[in-house]
């Protein structure tokens, strides 16, 4: 029987050098300026993001292929979310809100798309958001921007979010540290929800990658280990499957994250009327 | 027991908590399917409430996975 590979859906995960660059110190922190696996999925998301809008930027009346693609995920932000959940007073920060959907959007598609080949024993892409420390960096710039905005727009009078109304003072005591918790929490269910699905669906993908060589391996040796062939099929089946459902997950937890964002935008945009 | 093994058992168990999840998610679908066949004009409406109480009940799930992971890792 041929020898087995090594079943390890993490290795996917690691973070490989490409190209060495320099090292620094500041501060006692070491910086590494090389590029890594993941700096260069970064970098080729952001260069189809702007090479995207460049070119379908036209303003044509009777938009093409390119042009409708970004109206509709401008109309998902628009439409479907800033207007209902904030109301006109939410437009301001379109911009900011379809930037975060579309740079989440397009790493997690990178992740899909692009990363399941490895070339000359380098893995030059992979799933960025499937590190904690990209989603936990996202997270803390989206929670603490809108949490310093509500300082910024109403002052201390923004503490009052964590005092209920109609509670009376030592209700309004009590329950503060409560919704201290529950308000703080938030960048960290953010940077784990999108973490956990795309390393999740990563790691299940490849678990069924292996079972395909495995049972093939098996099945080659002929006889009545040929049988293996049916199990390894379907596992290919599977992929296919799987594939499909995590574009789904990619746009979903892109959109996700926005409608999150939305809501605690509303929360700092109509502080004090309607709560 | 060999403590790696009960490592291991440990983290299997850990997953557990997506039970809720799951039960959840079913509740929640289930739900809005129920009320959008009955009044589908309305259905459009509430997709968006409906992704966003999926995104939290999902949270408690990958709570789960995530105790799990540092079971199996980071111990």
């Amino acid at each position: 029987m041929a020898e087995q590979p090594a079943i390890d859906p993490m290795h996917q995960f690691m973070i490989q050098k490409i190209v060495d660059g320099p090292k620094f110190e500041l501060g006692g922190l070491v910086f590494d300026m090389s590029i890594t696996n993941s700096v260069a999925s970064m970098l080729v998301g952001a260069v189809a993001i702007v090479a995207f809008f460049l070119l379908t930027a036209r303003g044509q009346v009777v938009p093409n292929r390119g042009q409708a693609v970004a109206e509709a995920l401008y109309n998902i932000i628009d439409r479907v979310l800033v207007t209902p959940i904030i109301g006109p007073h939410g437009r301001p920060y379109i911009p900011y809100l379809f930037t975060l959907f579309v740079v989440i959007f397009v790493l997690n598609l990178i992740g899909v798309v692009l990363s399941f080949g490895s070339l000359a024993g380098q893995t030059w892409t992979f799933t960025v958001t499937s590190q904690l420390a990209i989603t936990a960096t996202l997270a803390i710039l989206t929670f603490f921007s809108v949490f310093i905005l509500g300082f910024i727009k109403h002052g201390p009078k923004f503490l009052g979010l964590f005092f209920p109304s109609g509670m009376g003072v030592i209700g309004a005591i009590l329950m503060a540290p409560i919704e201290m918790i529950s308000y703080f929490v938030r960048p960290l269910t953010l940077a784990l929800r999108l973490f956990g699905n795309m390393m999740g669906g990563h790691v299940v993908l490849s678990l069924f990658g292996s079972f395909v060589v495995a049972l093939g391996l098996v099945g080659l040796s002929g006889g009545l280990a040929s049988l293996a062939f049916i199990p390894a099929t379907l596992s290919f089946a599977m992929i296919v499957a799987l594939t499909g459902l995590e574009l789904v997950v990619a746009l979903l937890q892109a959109f996700v994250w926005v409608a999150l964002a939305t809501v605690y935008l509303n929360e700092v945009v109509n502080f004090g009327h309607g709560h | 027991m060999e403590p790696e093994a009960a490592r291991l058992i440990g983290a299997g168990i850990a997953t557990s908590g997506m039970i809720g999840a799951g039960v959840g998610l079913g509740v929640l679908f289930g739900n809005y399917l129920q009320a959008a066949i009955r009044n589908p004009s309305a259905a459009a409406s509430q997709q968006t409430m409906l992704f966003l109480g999926m995104a939290l009940t999902e949270t408690m799930g990958l709570f789960a996975f995530v105790v799990s992971l540092i079971i199996l890792f980071a111990s």
